[in-house]
């Protein structure tokens, strides 16, 4: 019996209306003489913006799970990266990803589009050469350029943030700009940059707001929910109306919470995931809600969208506050994305498991979660990166875990009847018993 | 021959460095991978030595790593968390993969010696801003150093870690040079050994042993065939036993090899380049020197400016054949390999590819090794 009221979120419309166009902008940006990119979710996508406001771009790992969410079509994709020599255990998106030019089909209909340049980030071994393979693979001349953010890790997991680590990230940024203007032969507009900085400083920082608000009992957002919502901060965080977006979802989840409006009728127990999800199998999300279990969020949810700062001192996790002003020249909105994005949680955790046992934690708590399930996600080495160390660090620190093998973008790693078997005992530690009305999944 | 010590030395790592600790009473850091600044530290007088693989079983990591990270690096892990380098007195890695990253932080939270340190080397090595950033870095290094030993250094110890560390590799190069020859002095085991001791000793010790192996080498003949020449690429390689079992296949079939040159982080990614000595600047220098060796495909983006390097090795030491091998989930090499194996072929060296796992037994390799030599062997006969 539902225990709370809930209604869907009425922002909904509007989010798929967002996503459709973002897809079919990149499709049609050709048609009207606009430029096309392609770059990681995690690529400082407010620089190409000061290329003109007709350039639009396809970020790769939302990419790979809308192909991985098709399992016909990603199997087909998968298949073509094996054939042409890629290991089956690289990351699952990258080979969607390569999967989808070499079959030359893209995921939302038609022929693949490619793209006129490539531009990226890299802190995982795979990020620089997802790409670097792409533009050979999309014909070798696709010119890229890859901005390096391995700089090291963000206080307090270091003692200060060096001046040396945020230049050598801004001046790639700089460099990266004349680059721009070279292979477009397009005059570079730094008042759209301006703006475009700003905008993905604000979306990042009121994702993390939207974040902090599903610490209420009942939660307003379920992760399947996020996952859809999140999705705007990975597909391009500088676009202005996904960041005013963000701020209407903020008022209405807001909204939610004061009134008490639940995700799920009857939450009884709350629970936080790690890693992606297996795409094509989201369908245990809704297995554990018909028990009562609702995954509030994750690390991967809040911080790879998010912006926020660990505190020490309460073991706390919180939305990085807004810098007190606007940047005004390129050379400042260089310096201040740098340093922005190199406090992302998703790179602290790349540094050391200790940092991402910490902040997972402070989640835990702060989020009142009564367990924790991993994903040991055989697909992507750079968010499995020292989990099994987090398994065993946030045991120690009083919280139930479990863990699962599957991989995030191919199905064939994915043992549904086992991993029910998991989640069913570990439900019933929570406290929780098997329902005895659950419907097919 | 003086290229026994060098077996000696790599098979007995560990009595060694216990030994050179009582005798010499000073410090030694374990490092994880090649872009660690050695001479660095022999500039503080700590001695710098590689963590590699044992080769052996290995059943305790299960708990540390997941399965889907290279063995090359969980057989690593197994060594510290056994407790075999008990002796360090310091860890570090540089930023290179994530797999290896994971050894490092597994053993920093549960065999920390005291002392470990994470440098972040860029992974951007084809940007301008990449030796700025890292002499920031080795400046921050520095400071750690010097919290472990307790000593401030001046330009010219750092001068003497460069002449260190470039007399290694000047002599490891001119070793290499012979076996350009049509008749290798020295294998390919052999030569492996000599790189991988150089790991596992004080390069002070070992550079006498290395210029009589040079001079030994002048005039030293070996009574074999070497058959066809090879070349390796790939993932971190040790794997002295395959090939010896290359090496000996013309004493058991009717076709033999050699490998003459390899590219790999055990061999000549590690020795290649040298620090330039004329910079005043030292520091500087050694950054430069780190950005612009030859890369671990981790850091060779965006150009693959490996495979240029590669084919020069190939073309120099011509060779008949490469083997490509890669360490079972070693994400950075199989991102290259597909265009590493097509751009070998495009340019006429007929490669075979190989999939290894550190406790990998190379009996099942001796007859897919084989074949490839028989397809070399049938390629000559065209002509
Ligand atoms: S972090 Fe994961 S999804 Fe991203 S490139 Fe690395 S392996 Fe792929
Ligand atoms: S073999 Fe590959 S994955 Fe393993 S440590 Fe070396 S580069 Fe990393």
């Amino acid at each position: 019996m539902a225990e709370y009221q809930t209604e869907p979120l009425k922002c909904w419309q509007k989010a798929k209306e967002l996503r459709n166009n973002y897809y079919k902008n990149y499709v049609t940006a050709r048609d009207n003489g606009g430029l096309r990119w392609m770059g990681s979710a995690w690529a400082f996508d407010a620089v190409p913006a000061g290329l003109g406001k007709d350039v639009y771009c396809i970020t790769g790992e939302p990419y790979g799970a809308s192909c991985a969410f098709d399992k016909p079509l990603s199997a087909k994709f998968l298949k073509a990266a094996e054939n042409f020599g890629f290991a089956r255990d690289l990351c699952a998106y990258m080979r969607n990803y390569w999967g989808s030019i070499l079959a030359d089909e893209f995921a939302f209909g038609g022929k693949y589009p490619r793209a006129d340049f490539g531009w990226s980030q890299h802190i995982c071994c795979s990020h620089a050469k997802w790409y670097q393979n792409a533009c050979e693979l999309e014909g070798g001349n696709v010119p890229l350029f890859v901005v390096d953010v391995g700089a090291g890790a963000y206080p307090p997991f270091e003692p200060e943030m060096y001046e040396h680590r945020v230049k050598y990230v801004a001046d790639q940024l700089m460099d990266g700009i004349e680059w721009l203007e070279k292979v477009t032969d397009r005059k570079y507009n730094d008042e759209l940059f301006l703006e475009a900085a700003w905008n993905d400083i604000r979306s990042t920082n009121k994702w993390a707001e939207i974040c902090m608000l599903n610490r209420a009992i009942p939660t307003p957002m379920d992760e399947k929910t996020i996952y859809s919502l999140y999705v705007f901060g990975v597909l391009q965080k500088s676009n202005g109306e996904f960041a005013n977006f963000y701020d209407e979802l903020y008022d209405e989840v807001k909204d939610r919470v004061n009134r008490g409006i639940a995700a799920v009728g009857n939450e009884k127990v709350r629970w936080m995931s790690d890693t992606q999800p297996p795409w094509g199998f989201l369908k245990i999300y809704r297995y554990m809600e018909m028990w009562g279990a609702v995954s509030v969020g994750s690390l991967y949810t809040y911080g790879l969208t998010g912006m926020w700062l660990y505190d020490e001192k309460n073991s706390d996790l919180k939305p990085r506050p807004l810098p007190p002003t606007k940047p005004r020249t390129r050379e400042e909105a260089c310096m201040m994305l740098a340093d922005w994005h190199l406090s992302k949680p998703e790179y602290q955790h790349f540094y050391h498991p200790e940092y991402k046992t910490k902040m997972m934690d402070a989640i835990a708590k702060n989020w009142k979660c009564d367990g924790i399930i991993l994903h040991y996600n055989r697909g992507c080495e750079g968010l499995s990166i020292g989990i099994a160390e987090n398994r065993l660090g946030l045991i120690e620190r009083g919280n139930k875990v479990m863990t699962y093998e599957g991989n995030m973008g191919d199905e064939q790693e994915f043992d549904e009847t086992a991993t029910i078997n998991r989640i069913d005992i570990f439900l019933e530690t929570l406290g929780l018993q098997k329902p005895t009305n659950l419907t097919e999944l | 021959m003086s290229t026994e010590k060098f077996k000696e030395w790599y098979e007995n790592r560990h009595e060694y460095q216990r030994d050179w600790k009582k005798r010499t009473d000073g410090k030694i850091v374990g490092y994880f991978c090649t872009y660690v600044p050695e001479e660095i530290f022999y500039a503080f007088d700590v001695l710098p030595i590689r963590i590699l693989g044992s080769h052996d079983v290995q059943d305790v990591t299960e708990p540390h790593l997941f399965a889907m990270f290279c063995p090359f690096c969980r057989d690593v892990l197994a060594q510290g968390l056994k407790g075999k380098y008990d002796y360090l007195d310091g860890i570090i890695l540089a930023q290179s993969c994530l797999h290896l990253r994971q050894a490092f932080t597994s053993w920093d939270i549960h065999r920390n010696p005291g002392w470990s340190y994470f440098l972040p080397m860029p992974n951007h090595v084809q940007s301008p801003r990449a030796i700025p950033f890292l002499v920031g870095e080795y400046e921050l290094l520095i400071k750690k150093l010097e919290d472990l030993t307790g000593k401030k250094i001046t330009n010219s110890d750092l001068k003497m870690g460069i002449n260190i560390m470039n007399s290694v590799r000047r002599v490891m190069k001119e070793i290499y040079e012979f076996r350009k020859q049509d008749y290798p002095p020295i294998n390919g085991v052999e030569s492996m050994y000599m790189t991988c001791s150089q790991f596992v000793t004080d390069a002070r010790e070992w550079l006498p042993v290395a210029e009589d192996v040079k001079e030994e080498l002048k005039i030293r003949k070996l009574e074999r065939d070497p058959g066809k020449r090879l070349l390796l690429v790939g993932s971190e390689n040790d794997e002295i036993e395959f090939i010896q079992m290359v090496e000996t296949l013309g004493e058991r079939e009717s076709i033999g090899a050699t490998v003459v040159i390899e590219e790999h982080c055990t061999t000549t990614r590690y020795f290649w380049d040298q620090v330039e000595e004329s910079n005043s600047d030292p520091l500087t220098a050694i950054a430069k020197r780190y950005v612009s060796r030859t890369p671990c495909p981790s850091k060779d983006w965006p150009q693959r400016s490996r495979l240029q390097r590669i084919l020069k090795f190939a073309r120099d030491f011509k060779v008949d054949g490469a083997i490509v091998i890669q360490q079972k989930f070693c994400d950075p090499h199989e991102a290259d390999i597909p265009f590493v194996l097509k751009f070998l072929e495009d340019n006429g060296i007929p490669t075979y590819f190989l999939e290894f796992d550190v406790t990998t037994a190379v009996g099942p390799f001796s007859i897919r090794v084989e074949a490839f030599l028989e397809t070399l062997e049938a390629e000559d006969d065209l002509f």
